[in-house]
């Protein structure tokens, strides 16, 4: 414990004037399950985006694991595993093939490809399903699958941006309970974003809250609780963001999104 | 080498899994061949310009190709928010083995594609007189492929939305395809067409085609050859330098 595997310090970035995450500074510690929560449009979605080298900082600093996703994103992608808020899996291949396409993408040797896929595929309860292709699978099984896939090049730390968005609280449960699992056993840092409050305050031992690009606190969930005198952890989350909802023109990837749910399943 | 092989395998593994893709994506070329080739033949006939689906048979593989490689370029737009290849763009792999990987994915389906067209419009009655330059046939049909999916790759870095697809349809895809000599020749066209029909680079795939495999050719195989490797390399630069850009 005690040492940071993530600092961000007055991390900014401008998109034509308009200031979507501004001087934000943060750390998380290695091995820590750690939550980035906000409302719509708040800056979460952005900042990983600069942790996870896809887009450039407009100023500030950033250090993944020693490295900066900046200036060194080669080294900094070997790091991480991500799991999107929209799926990244090849609907038209088979749940191992997907597996051992990532591998061959990360360098995972050969010799010890097929006992890693095995070894993740049964943590997430889907060898037995590994032959069928996975636009056969259900929402569930895809996103069990994408975070298996996301750990196979033993990555440090591991991305889940709204991992159980639009999921029923039977599969948000189970994939909790692996995520869980996962952080114990392989000793990895998650850092996570999700709008349900309930999910954050169990399973989070860190929380940082962000809205209009700022952060507004961080800590545990109970120290969130008592600088707020609130009962929940959601009840702190309203005190501190305000009840406004926010009502954001659509970006062309909700159109595309709103495309994506009328044409397929 | 092992990234570009794995993004180029996917591809293919897709095509040959997806049949009604493959069967819905043969029905437009076959409607062109049966439709026009037959609709036009007499009128074609009559002013002493021969077989039509002779003439035809090999402008409508050229369509096929380039509709398959331009989609699967255009794909892209599609592909990085909701597919795969956002997967590969947080991988420690470079932009351009990702882009080379994905544009001979792209290309070789484009070409069996081509290739289903060839075999179907042999059944409609066409017959390559030359068969020893097949070969050569194949080539610009490769060449044809890499083009417009390193030309669907360059526009789909810049868009940031499907809606933009069915505006490269009317005003890239299609004008390219009619003004290209695909379905007439292009000897005695009015000036203004003429001078767009040259400054086309499928005139010269189409007319390559029709060289090697009927032997008749406007520009001459030479220069088709010639034009035809200089527009695709320009392209796929282009196109490399677009998709190392893109940010998500």
């Amino acid at each position: 414990m005690d040492k940071e595997i993530i600092t961000v310090k007055d991390l900014t970035k401008t998109f034509n004037g308009l200031t979507a995450v501004d001087h934000i500074s943060f750390s998380v510690q290695k091995t820590e399950i750690f939550g980035f929560l906000g409302p719509n449009g708040a800056g979460k979605s952005t900042t990983i985006k600069m942790l996870t080298t896809l887009l450039q900082p407009t100023s500030g600093s950033m250090l993944m694991n020693g490295h900066d996703p900046a200036e060194d994103p080669h080294k900094v992608r070997q790091t991480f595993g991500i799991v999107f808020q929209d799926p990244s899996l090849d609907d038209e291949l088979t749940a191992y093939e997907n597996m051992e396409f990532h591998c061959i993408l990360y360098n995972v040797p050969k010799t010890i490809r097929r006992k890693r896929i095995e070894q993740l595929l049964k943590i997430v309860e889907l060898w037995d399903r590994r032959k069928d292709l996975v636009k056969k699978f259900s929402g569930g099984m895809k996103r069990r699958l994408e975070i298996a896939r996301g750990l196979l090049h033993h990555p440090k730390i591991l991305f889940l941006d709204e991992p159980t968005l639009g999921l029923d609280p039977q599969t948000r449960n189970l994939i909790w309970l692996h995520i869980k699992e996962l952080n114990k056993k392989e000793g990895i840092t998650v850092f996570f974003t999700t709008h349900y409050m309930e999910e954050a305050e169990r399973v989070a031992q860190r929380i940082a809250i962000i809205d209009h690009g700022r952060i507004l606190t961080q800590g545990t969930p109970k120290q969130l609780k008592e600088k707020t005198r609130s009962q929940s952890l959601e009840d702190a989350f309203i005190k501190l963001t305000g009840r406004a909802i926010r009502e954001e023109e659509a970006t062309s990837t909700d159109r595309m999104r709103m495309r994506r749910r009328l044409f397929r399943r | 080498m092992k990234v570009i092989y794995i993004l180029w395998l996917r591809q293919l593994k897709r095509y040959i899994r997806s049949k009604a893709r493959i069967i819905g994506s043969l029905g437009q070329p076959l409607l062109f061949l049966v439709a026009l080739g037959f609709g036009f033949g007499p009128i074609f006939q009559k002013a002493g310009q021969g077989n039509y689906i002779q003439f035809l048979a090999p402008g409508i593989i050229a369509m096929s190709i380039i509709f398959t490689a331009m989609f699967s370029g255009i794909e892209i737009i599609w592909d990085r928010q909701f597919g795969f290849l956002k997967e590969t763009l947080v991988a420690p792999v470079s932009r351009l083995k990702i882009m080379v990987g994905r544009t001979l994915g792209g290309a070789t389906v484009a070409v069996l594609q081509g290739i289903v067209v060839l075999l179907i419009s042999l059944i409609a009655g066409f017959r390559p007189t030359n068969i020893p330059m097949i070969p050569l046939a194949l080539v610009f049909m490769i060449l044809v492929a890499i083009l417009f999916t390193a030309i669907g790759t360059a526009i789909a870095s810049l868009l940031d939305d499907m809606q933009g697809f069915h505006l490269i349809m009317t005003f890239v895809v299609m004008p390219v395809f009619f003004l290209s000599g695909a379905l007439f020749p292009l000897d005695g066209l009015p000036r203004g067409v003429s001078i767009v029909a040259s400054m086309n680079p499928l005139s010269y795939g189409v007319d390559g085609l029709r060289g090697t495999l009927i032997g008749v050719a406007h520009f001459g195989l030479a220069t088709d050859l010639a034009v035809l490797i200089a527009v695709t390399a320009a392209f796929v630069a282009i196109g490399s330098y677009l998709f190392s850009k893109i940010q998500i």
